[in-house]
């Protein structure tokens, strides 16, 4: 993983994508990270979990997303997966910001849990962040009946 | 014409009403929320006052992006985004001008609400803010006093509604009854925009 480069894309020895994972619940997106990086066979890949309010209630937190986001950046853009409500419009508020959030970051339209592993084993082959996203966005894809 | 200290008069006295109300938006958020917009308005407009006095902006869009900012960045619920961006978008849209005239703000407000609905995904009639904001907005042409009254009006207006949007959504028709607590917030800074224009 070469840190900084600015064109990594697949392939090529680039950087790899980061993914943030944002829930209401600090617990539930330390261990949904965990359990996605554990399903990527340990993969190296940038993760970082940003949930719940910085005082441990639940709810969303800019200054977390943001902290998460600027921590997985490596220049090749970050895939950010959220839960519900207040998740979710707060990273499309952040996005629509423009300078809040490192160039290439994208609010990912997946299944929170299902959407992070797809994420996270994509970004850990290499890929660029449209494979990471269009992999995290299949898991809508996959029914359990 | 509007300067920025009457913006910063206007974001002041939201706090003070939105702290006084505080307990009457969590009560209407029990029944179909999670019982805490009450609290969150009030810490998110308490940041945006502490932010405007550590730096007063000089300009009135400098004021609403700042307010904006704070309420994104401050508030741990769907308010704070919302809020958030029909304060920062109505600030965009008033540029850089010292001054503007309630007309200006006027369709300002209106390019807030407009990137609200789109947010949020969400049009009149869903039970949410913008079934006060959209009244309160059109309304202004006539007078803020006027908005105020549209914008509680609106607000009243929720109560025989199915709620569409949030968390009050999964309840259904048992959402039905109920006054939506972001149209009453909505509302009280339409109130606390006709009390500093006084």
């Amino acid at each position: 993983m070469s840190a900084g480069t600015a064109d990594g894309t697949a392939g090529g020895g680039g950087a790899q994508v980061g993914v943030v994972l944002v829930s209401h619940s600090g617990p539930v997106a330390e261990s949904v990270a965990t359990m996605a990086i554990g399903l990527a066979g340990g993969a190296t890949t940038p993760v970082a979990a940003a949930g719940g309010t910085p005082d441990g209630g639940l709810g969303t937190s800019a200054e977390l997303i943001t902290k998460a986001a600027r921590t997985v950046d490596r220049g090749a853009g970050v895939a950010i997966l959220v839960d519900l409500g207040s998740a979710v419009l707060t990273v499309k508020a952040l996005i629509a910001e423009g300078d809040e959030l490192p160039a290439g970051s994208r609010l990912v339209d997946a299944p929170f849990v299902e959407g992070a592993v797809a994420a996270v084993v994509t970004a850990a082959a290499g890929a660029d962040l449209a494979a990471v996203t269009a992999a995290a966005e299949e898991a809508y894809g996959y029914r359990k009946e | 014409m509007l300067d920025a200290a009457f913006f910063v008069r206007w974001m002041t006295a939201a706090a003070a009403v939105l702290d006084r109300e505080a307990d009457r938006l969590t009560e209407l958020d029990s029944p179909i929320g999670d019982a805490d917009h009450g609290r969150n308005m009030q810490r998110g407009f308490a940041a945006v006052v502490t932010a405007l006095e550590a730096e007063p902006p000089a300009t009135p869009g400098a004021v609403l992006i700042a307010a904006g900012r704070q309420l994104i960045s401050s508030v741990g619920g769907a308010s704070g985004p919302l809020y958030g961006t029909l304060l920062r978008r109505a600030g965009k849209a008033l540029g850089e001008a010292p001054q503007v005239a309630a007309e200006e703000l006027r369709s300002g407000l209106a390019a807030g609400v407009d990137a609200v609905g789109q947010l949020g995904g969400s049009a009149p009639g869903d039970a949410t803010m913008l079934d006060a904001l959209v009244p309160g907005v059109t309304e202004m042409s006539t007078s803020f006093a006027a908005a105020a009254e549209a914008a509680e009006q609106g607000a009243q207006a929720t109560v025989p509604m199915q709620a569409r949007k949030g968390r009050a959504s999964y309840l259904g028709e048992r959402s039905i009854g109920h006054q939506d607590p972001g149209a009453t917030s909505s509302a009280l800074l339409f109130a606390a925009l006709a009390e500093v224009a006084q």
